[in-house]
């Protein structure tokens, strides 16, 4: 395979892709783009980190300065949670959970040579290139960047005088609105891609699970995202003309903007969560040597669950002074989601049953994930109880119950990804070893960070305060922000292993097999790095399901998805030949 | 740090134990649901780890009966969801949309960066010459309603007593009426709980709860001819 | 080359759907949200809030309906480009995407007029809730329309580009664009 495959690589990379510039930076190859959504926003995570430093450090020891930074006053401390949230969520989550897995695997693992539209597929990253800079400048006008949260809740964004934040925060939006027209792009791309470039034989019933998922979340974005780019022009034009739409001494309402943003907010964070569910869903079967445990059920649940999202958001708003009547049936709603997740993560579970585990890099992180996602979901039902959260909202209880949502997708979620599919994609082998050290070191100091903030929270600690001191019934939990904050500098310490593993691997690593693990979908039948167009002459044929592991009638304990040449031969895989 | 229920301040609201009850209920069921995943899934991981020679067992689980397995937890766990809402909606009406009759009436109103506190004063009449305005101290008597009328000048505030087991976002344009019923008397914190811009953190007033007898003293000290018609200051 | 590897996918292509409409279709179903969540906004404040007729009673309602019925009729005249495209008669396909491109000029320069009456008249954006939805949503509407001319302009021009598939593509947005005012004209002039 690969022989023949690099036998055409040369005519179909060359004289195509003539130059630096087409082949690494205006690339149209959906390879080159997810690489440089992972590069992107990767960079995000180390500023995102750092403003995480920050906060901590201030919130730990509030009257010294910070290390690096030097006193924080609380309008500093306000941008740096805003931007800390804007940078996590769109300018990491979505390039890298979404924007550089959805992009390298998709085509792959359908057995596409690329996407159906490569050009918007490169103007999909240049818009969000474009993004990121206009956010990057939103730091360096007069006036700092925003500073009304991630939430950007009017009267206090919509009016300047209120924050003393004059063009940040327009620019802030600005930088929203490109983003999201680059995940439209690329939410069409991905939607139009599987739906007609599916190589022969790969029925919608044998996508592989991130595959699905990756399409689930596109549809919550695409659907989601309308009613809060409106929200967002008319802030915009609140801030700029004088408009009112959140004014209420211009006859608007504070709370429109809410619904706009929490109708969007809900369902963005499934979009968030379910490509990472989909990597581990990939990561499990391989390595436990076990189909996926209900295939068919999962693609129902998880499209019940993304379904229920858009009926959920008012969650958000239980204290928020809408009409006290719609709370419970919002709550009602809200608490049966976790009757498709509980589905999810018990099918999680049952893949491992009887199984044949291995507990290589991959799979470690991806029983993190599993493990830190179902605490993440059992707090957010104390939140999803609407009497509950009139003493919970706006506490510490909702930043740890969402961080570890969040950052059991994006961390343990995204981090599996890459340790699995990161031979695919450099055709290099990372160091075990570190690996798991940096496991380890990512899931004590995670812990070690956000546990605590559940105590303060029911202890009663508010959200986005810059001094915790300040308050009587806080002074005696203060040790648990220390604690805290020690954790998150192992957290952040213990990427320093990721960093050096990457490094050495692409300087020096092992190169990697085609099929290092020996997993049973599409990518692994193309070369490590596949090259330009994937395949040699032949996209492969698909014969068989995702998960073939272990079956009793097949010798080796796995069967790959695409019938083996001789397979071909006697006619065999599926109506198309 | 495991006994989440024990780092709740204390509780000094009538329906303040609803809110707990809620809560702990839902503390019981997650904690037992965190030891079965977790308590299943390490078991699993021992038991079903690499063993040369063994070869894993080819169950898909796409068959209901297979599925079976998984989807009668599921049906419990949706029980639980039931039962959770049954035991939820009496404390969210009773907290906020059943507020006891007889409700003495004070008038907040939040802006950057303070709670401005409004009595009615003898009268029991908001706007009249011998209203009180106080900043940032809200003194009401124990064991007995008292009915807030929040609203505010500029952003969005939140009204939080963490002792009471009270928030409500307070939002300019509107008035939104809160209710409670202290039971112990004290100085509480007032903290304002919703990102209001530079002022946010450290914005809050004190919470006084009087006993009665406190409270009269407190409300001659304030009206001094007509002391306690100000307490008749009810709708 | 970027077209050489959707060809390439398309000859493996499995479920013979056609690529650009769905993609195309995709896009309206976001861009149903955006207007829808406008749209919706704009509703729950009128049926809450005094007044509204008053104000719209300001605007031209006789331009308004001149306007729809330009759009209404150029939604045909894409159709008949698009017949005639795949009849494969260029002239015709010229004429009618000049007759559609037209219809959009038309449009724009009227809305044009009637904002410079309105302006005229001191109605600024900032003057009131229905002022800001109406403009907000008339000239978002307005930046679809001219995208819509732009496309139609390029398949007019760039005779190399244009296939009857593509005529149909910009026909499929253009309808949207129509549509989308079927719902602002009555709901901002008449209502
Ligand atoms: C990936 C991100 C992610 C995910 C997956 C979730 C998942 C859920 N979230 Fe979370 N949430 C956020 C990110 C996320 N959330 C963010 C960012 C915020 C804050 C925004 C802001 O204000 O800044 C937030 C805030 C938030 C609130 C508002 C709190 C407040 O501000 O007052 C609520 C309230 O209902 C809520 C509920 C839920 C629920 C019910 C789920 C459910 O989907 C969870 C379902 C999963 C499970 C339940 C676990 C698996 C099931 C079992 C193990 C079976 C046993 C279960 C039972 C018996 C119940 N979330
Ligand atoms: C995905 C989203 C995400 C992530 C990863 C994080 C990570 C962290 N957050 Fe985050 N946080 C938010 C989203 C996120 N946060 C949001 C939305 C808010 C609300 C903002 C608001 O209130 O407006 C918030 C608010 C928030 C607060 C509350 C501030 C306040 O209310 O006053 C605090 C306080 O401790 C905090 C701390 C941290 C810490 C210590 C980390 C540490 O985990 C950071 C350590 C960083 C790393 C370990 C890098 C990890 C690597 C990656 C993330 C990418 C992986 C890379 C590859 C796979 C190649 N965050
Ligand atoms: Cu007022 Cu925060
Ligand atoms: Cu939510």
């Amino acid at each position: 395979m690969s022989a023949s495959a690099s036998a055409v690589r040369e005519p179909s990379v060359h004289p195509a892709h003539a130059g630096f510039w087409s082949t690494y930076v205006f690339s149209t190859d959906h390879k080159t783009i997810g690489k440089q959504y992972l590069a992107l926003g990767a960079l995000w995570a180390v500023v995102g980190g750092l403003l995480a430093f920050v906060m901590r450090w201030q919130l730990a020891w509030p009257d010294t300065a910070v290390p690096g930074w030097g006193e924080i006053g609380p309008e500093t401390y306000n941008l740096v949670v805003t931007m800390h949230g804007t940078v996590m969520v769109f300018f990491v989550a979505m390039p890298i959970l979404l924007g550089a897995l959805g992009n390298f695997l998709i085509p792959l693992m359908i057995g596409a040579r690329d996407m159906i539209f490569p050009r918007l597929n490169m103007l999909s990253f240049w818009t969000f290139a474009l993004a990121s800079l206009v956010l990057l400048a939103s730091f360096f006008v007069p006036g700092g960047a925003a500073s009304a949260g991630w939430t950007g809740y009017p009267p206090l964004s919509a009016r300047p005088e209120y924050t003393g934040v004059e063009w940040g925060l327009n620019l802030w939006l600005v930088a929203q609105a490109l983003e999201f027209a680059a995940f439209l792009m690329g939410g069409v791309n991905y939607l139009t891609t599987v739906l007609t470039l599916r190589a022969p034989g790969m029925t919608l019933l044998r996508l592989p699970l991130l595959v699905w998922q990756q399409l689930t979340a596109a549809t919550l974005f695409l659907l989601s995202v309308g009613p809060l780019i409106a929200g967002a022009f008319m802030l915009l034009l609140d801030r700029l003309l004088g408009t009112g739409f959140f004014l209420p001494d211009r006859g608007g309402d504070p709370l429109l903007w809410q619904h706009l943003f929490w109708f969007f907010g809900h369902p963005e964070v499934y979009v968030i969560l379910l490509p990472a569910l989909g990597a581990v869903m990939e990561i499990l079967p391989v390595f436990s040597r076990k189909p996926i445990f209900g295939y068919r059920w999962i693609i129902g649940a998880t499209m019940v669950a993304g379904g229920l999202s858009f009926i959920v958001w008012a969650h958000h708003m239980f204290v928020s002074g809408m009409d006290p009547r719609l709370a419970m049936p919002f709550s009602i709603t809200t608490i049966l989601i976790s009757v498709p997740f509980a589905f999810l993560v018990f099918a999680m579970m049952a893949t491992l049953w009887r199984g044949s585990i291995r507990f290589e890099p991959p799979m470690v992180w991806a029983l993190g994930f599993l493990a830190m996602f179902v605490m993440g979901g059992l707090t957010g039902i104390f939140n999803g109880s609407a009497p509950a959260d009139i003493y919970i909202s706006d506490t510490y209880f909702v930043v740890a119950h969402f961080h570890y949502a969040l950052f059991s997708s994006l961390g343990f979620g995204g981090f599996a990804a890459i340790y699995f599919w990161f031979p695919k994609m450099f055709g290099r082998m990372l160091d075990p070893a570190l690996g798991h050290l940096h496991f380890w070191l990512t899931l004590v100091g995670f812990n070690v960070t956000f546990f605590p903030l559940h105590n303060i929270g029911l202890a009663g600690m508010m959200r986005r305060i810059a001094n915790p001191l300040q308050y009587e019934f806080l002074a005696p939990h203060q040790w648990l922000n220390e604690l805290a904050t020690v954790g998150a500098m192992i957290l952040l310490g213990g990427q320093a292993l990721f960093v050096l593993n990457v490094v050495r691997s692409l300087r020096a690593g092992p190169r990697a097999p085609a099929n290092p693990w020996q997993a049973a979908t599409l990518e692994w039948t193309a070369p490590s790095p596949p090259p330009h167009l994937n395949w040699g002459p032949a996209v492969p044929v698909v014969s068989e399901g995702p998960y073939e592991y272990s079956r009793p009638d097949a010798a080796e304990d796995w069967l790959p998805q695409a019938a083996s040449p001789a397979a071909r031969a006697r006619g065999e895989g599926g109506p198309w030949r | 740090m495991l006994n989440w229920l024990g780092w709740l301040p204390e509780n000094v609201s009538t329906f303040g134990a609803d809110i707990d009850g809620v809560i702990a209920m839902i503390w019981y069921l997650t904690v037992a649901w965190f030891f079965l995943t977790f308590g299943v899934g390490a078991a699993l991981l021992i038991r079903y780890r690499r063993r040369p020679g063994t070869r894993a067992s080819y169950v898909p689980g796409d068959t209901f009966r297979q599925a079976a397995w998984i989807l009668v937890p599921v049906a419990v766990v949706a029980v639980l969801d039931f039962w959770i809402d049954v035991r939820g909606a009496p404390a969210w009406a009773r907290v906020k949309l059943q507020p006891p009759p007889g409700a003495m009436v004070i008038q907040v109103t939040a802006k950057q960066f303070n709670w401005e506190v409004r009595y009615p004063g003898p009268d029991g009449a908001f706007g009249t010459p011998d209203d009180r305005v106080l900043l940032d101290e809200l003194h009401v008597p124990a064991g007995r309603p008292v009915r807030v009328e929040l609203s505010s000048r500029d952003v969005i505030h939140s009204f939080f007593s963490p002792h009471l087991r009270l928030k409500q976002d307070v939002v300019p344009g509107r008035t939104i009426p809160v209710w409670f019923e202290a039971t112990r008397p004290g100085e509480y914190e007032l903290p304002c709980a919703e990102l209001c811009g530079f002022g946010h953190s450290g914005m809050k007033g004190s919470l006084h709860v009087h006993d009665p007898a406190g409270f009269q003293r407190w409300v001659a000290g304030q009206w001094p001819p007509a002391g306690p018609a100000a307490t008749e200051g009810g709708r | 080359m970027a077209m050489r590897a959707g060809a390439h996918g398309v000859a493996g292509a499995t479920a013979g759907l056609e690529a650009g409409k769905l993609g195309i279709w995709w896009f309206l179903a976001s861009e149903i949200m955006l207007f829808g969540g406008l749209i919706a906004s704009y509703v729950v404040f009128r049926l809450g809030g005094e007044g509204w007729a008053a104000e719209a009673a300001h605007l031209n309602t006789t331009i308004g309906i001149v306007n729809t019925l330009i759009l209404l009729s150029s939604s045909l005249t894409v159709v008949q480009a698009f017949a005639a495209a795949e009849r494969g008669e260029t002239r015709a396909t010229t004429v009618f995407l000049g007759l559609t491109v037209l219809g959009g000029l038309l449009f724009l320069g009227l809305k044009a007029v009637e904002y410079a009456g309105e302006l005229g008249h001191g109605f600024t954006p900032a003057s009131g809730l229905f002022w800001s939805f109406y403009y907000l949503m008339t000239g978002l509407h307005a930046l679809h329309v001219l995208t819509g001319v732009v496309i139609n302009l390029i398949l007019l021009a760039g005779r190399r580009w244009r296939t009857p598939h593509r005529v149909e593509l910009g026909g499929l947005y253009w309808h949207f664009v129509d549509v989308v005012w079927v719902f602002l004209f009555p709901l901002l002039y008449l209502a």
